[in-house]
């Protein structure tokens, strides 16, 4: 029971990191139809904000863990500015190649500026310790990360229902030249569309760093790829999907580190992958993709 | 009020409006028609700033060639676009708060009005706009456009794909807006009910206007109307 009960924590755990990374690409994509894959990047930002913001002796864990979401946000809001939006009414393919470029000088910014080595961030440990109920032990930190990512969705959902802004960038996703017809101006929405990517990224780059301790400059790659396969699973551009994926992938995961043998430790993600595949197999657009719409003449 | 100049519209390299002159008073309907593919909603994009284009337009005396389509959706004009395109992954009520994104004041007042003028929407306004029917749709998407209360509505190819029955009462309802004195460009191929409403009628083929005047001048013009209708 025990044991069940901490495979389905680690499970919750790993899904709620993907579910907040996931949902970070699909509100860009859904959007704009940009597969934002400098996203990562804005997880190490967070992480080499929180070095700096330590090596300033400022120890205070408050301090370390708002700095580094409000950079991820303002790297994230910059990025948009700078880099996408020349390219925002582009090819899809012009996108993804500039966020591909994008995340490549970021990576070498870190490598030149920072440094190749990870450096320890070891002010985020009192995050963990093991909380005991009854017979049951489990950790704080996946607790916190399954607490976190559920009320970041929740708010979530209530900016997105009840808001003009949320209304809107609904609306975007199926027809951004209406809403700026309706006077809504676009580059609210996409600034808007970023920053909430750049919360999450930031968000989650708190957790990562809290088990990790310690950031390099491809801090970000893996968890993105991931978020990605998340993204696919759960259906590219909708943000249910995204949520999905996550949580799909996190327990798929789980299960395949614990049913497999040991001698098959080390292909833990080639099977995931291959459920992966299987399930694309049944719905080749994700579970839930958005349908498309047959409407009147467009 | 609306004025535009030597008006001519690119879709990429092709020139789909050739230099066009319109004018619509304060106050007044003036319906542009024309056959399929005439350039009709080539001018109105113009108008709103979607599509790329060259000459002057101006409204309430500023030039707005300029600016962006959001300045002059902030300005004043307003469009029900063609294909209806109303927000089908939002509720009924939520396109029409998005609809009023510009004037916060009186919103809730302005979407009980609607409410009472159309009252299927009323009984459907938690509904997905995507399930409506077209004609349904279409009422939306005139609410939602004056739902930011403005100075002129454009209002694009409204009878299109709808039922007789469904046709003559949106036609009643821009009977209705006219009576209201609101400023209006009708966009229609259903020549005989866009005259009917308006107060002056532009004949637009081939991205030129071939003929323009008062409704009862344009009506007994038996060549025009061979050549909307494609019988001749």
């Amino acid at each position: 029971m025990e044991y069940v009960v901490q495979q389905i924590m680690n499970a919750l755990a790993f899904g709620a990191e993907y579910a907040l990374l996931a949902l970070g690409l699909a509100i860009v994509f859904s959007i704009m139809g940009l597969v934002n894959f400098a996203h990562g990047e804005m997880i190490a930002v967070g992480g080499y904000t929180m070095v700096a913001v330590s090596a300033l002796a400022l120890q205070n864990p408050l301090i370390i863990i708002g700095a580094a979401i409000l950079v991820a946000m303002i790297a994230s809001v910059t990025l948009e500015r700078v880099a996408f939006r020349p390219v925002r009414y582009a090819d899809p393919t012009t996108g993804l190649l500039t966020a591909f470029g994008v995340s490549m000088i970021l990576q070498n910014l870190f490598l030149l500026l920072v440094s190749p080595r990870p450096i320890a961030v070891t002010s985020l440990y009192f995050l963990e310790w093991s909380i005991e109920l009854g017979t049951l032990r489990i950790s704080s930190l996946q607790l916190f990360e399954t607490i976190a990512t559920v009320a970041v969705i929740l708010l979530l959902m209530f900016f997105l229902k009840r808001t003009l802004l949320g209304i809107a960038m609904r609306a975007a996703s199926l027809d951004f030249e209406m809403v700026r017809l309706s006077g809504v101006k676009a580059n609210r929405v996409f600034a808007i569309a970023f920053m909430i990517s750049g919360l999450l990224a930031g968000i989650a780059c708190v957790f990562i760093m809290a088990r990790r301790g310690s950031v390099d400059p491809h801090l970000g790659f893996d968890p993105v790829l991931k978020a990605f396969v998340a993204c696919v699973v759960g259906g590219f551009g909708s943000l249910p999907g995204a949520v999905l994926g996550g949580f799909l992938l996190g327990a798929v995961e789980v299960a395949m580190l614990v049913m497999l043998p040991q001698s098959l430790g080390g292909m833990t993600d080639a099977f995931v992958f291959g459920i992966i595949a299987v399930l694309l197999i049944w719905r080749p657009d994700g579970i839930l993709a958005p349908r498309t719409e047959k409407g009147d003449k467009q | 009020m609306l004025t535009v100049e030597n008006l001519k519209v690119f879709h990429g390299l092709i020139e789909a409006v050739h230099g066009i002159n319109l004018t619509v008073p304060k106050g007044q309907c003036v319906a542009l028609l024309g056959p399929n593919g005439a350039g009709k909603t080539s001018t109105i994009s113009a108008i709103t700033g979607v599509v790329r284009s060259s000459g002057a337009i101006s409204f309430d005396r500023r030039l707005i060639s300029e600016m962006s389509t959001e300045a002059r959706i902030k300005g004043g004009i307003s469009v029900s676009p063609e294909g209806r395109r109303v927000f089908a992954n939002l509720s009924v009520e939520e396109n029409l708060i998005l609809g009023g994104a510009l004037k916060p004041d009186g919103k809730s007042k302005r979407i009980a009005h609607w409410y009472n003028t159309f009252p299927i929407l009323g009984e459907r306004r938690h509904q997905m706009a995507g399930t409506l029917s077209g004609g349904e749709q279409q009422m939306l998407a005139i609410a939602r456009a004056l739902m930011n209360d403005p100075e002129i509505l454009l209002l694009d190819e409204p009878s299109l794909g709808l039922a007789p029955k469904i046709v003559s009462q949106i036609f009643d309802i821009i009977q209705k807006l006219r009576d209201e004195k609101r400023t209006i460009l009708l966009v229609e191929q259903n020549a005989t009910q866009a005259l009917r409403l308006s107060d002056y009628a532009y004949f637009l083929n081939n991205g030129r206007i071939v003929a323009e005047g008062k409704p009862e001048d344009l009506g007994d013009r038996e060549d025009l109307m061979a050549e909307l209708t494609g019988i001749s």
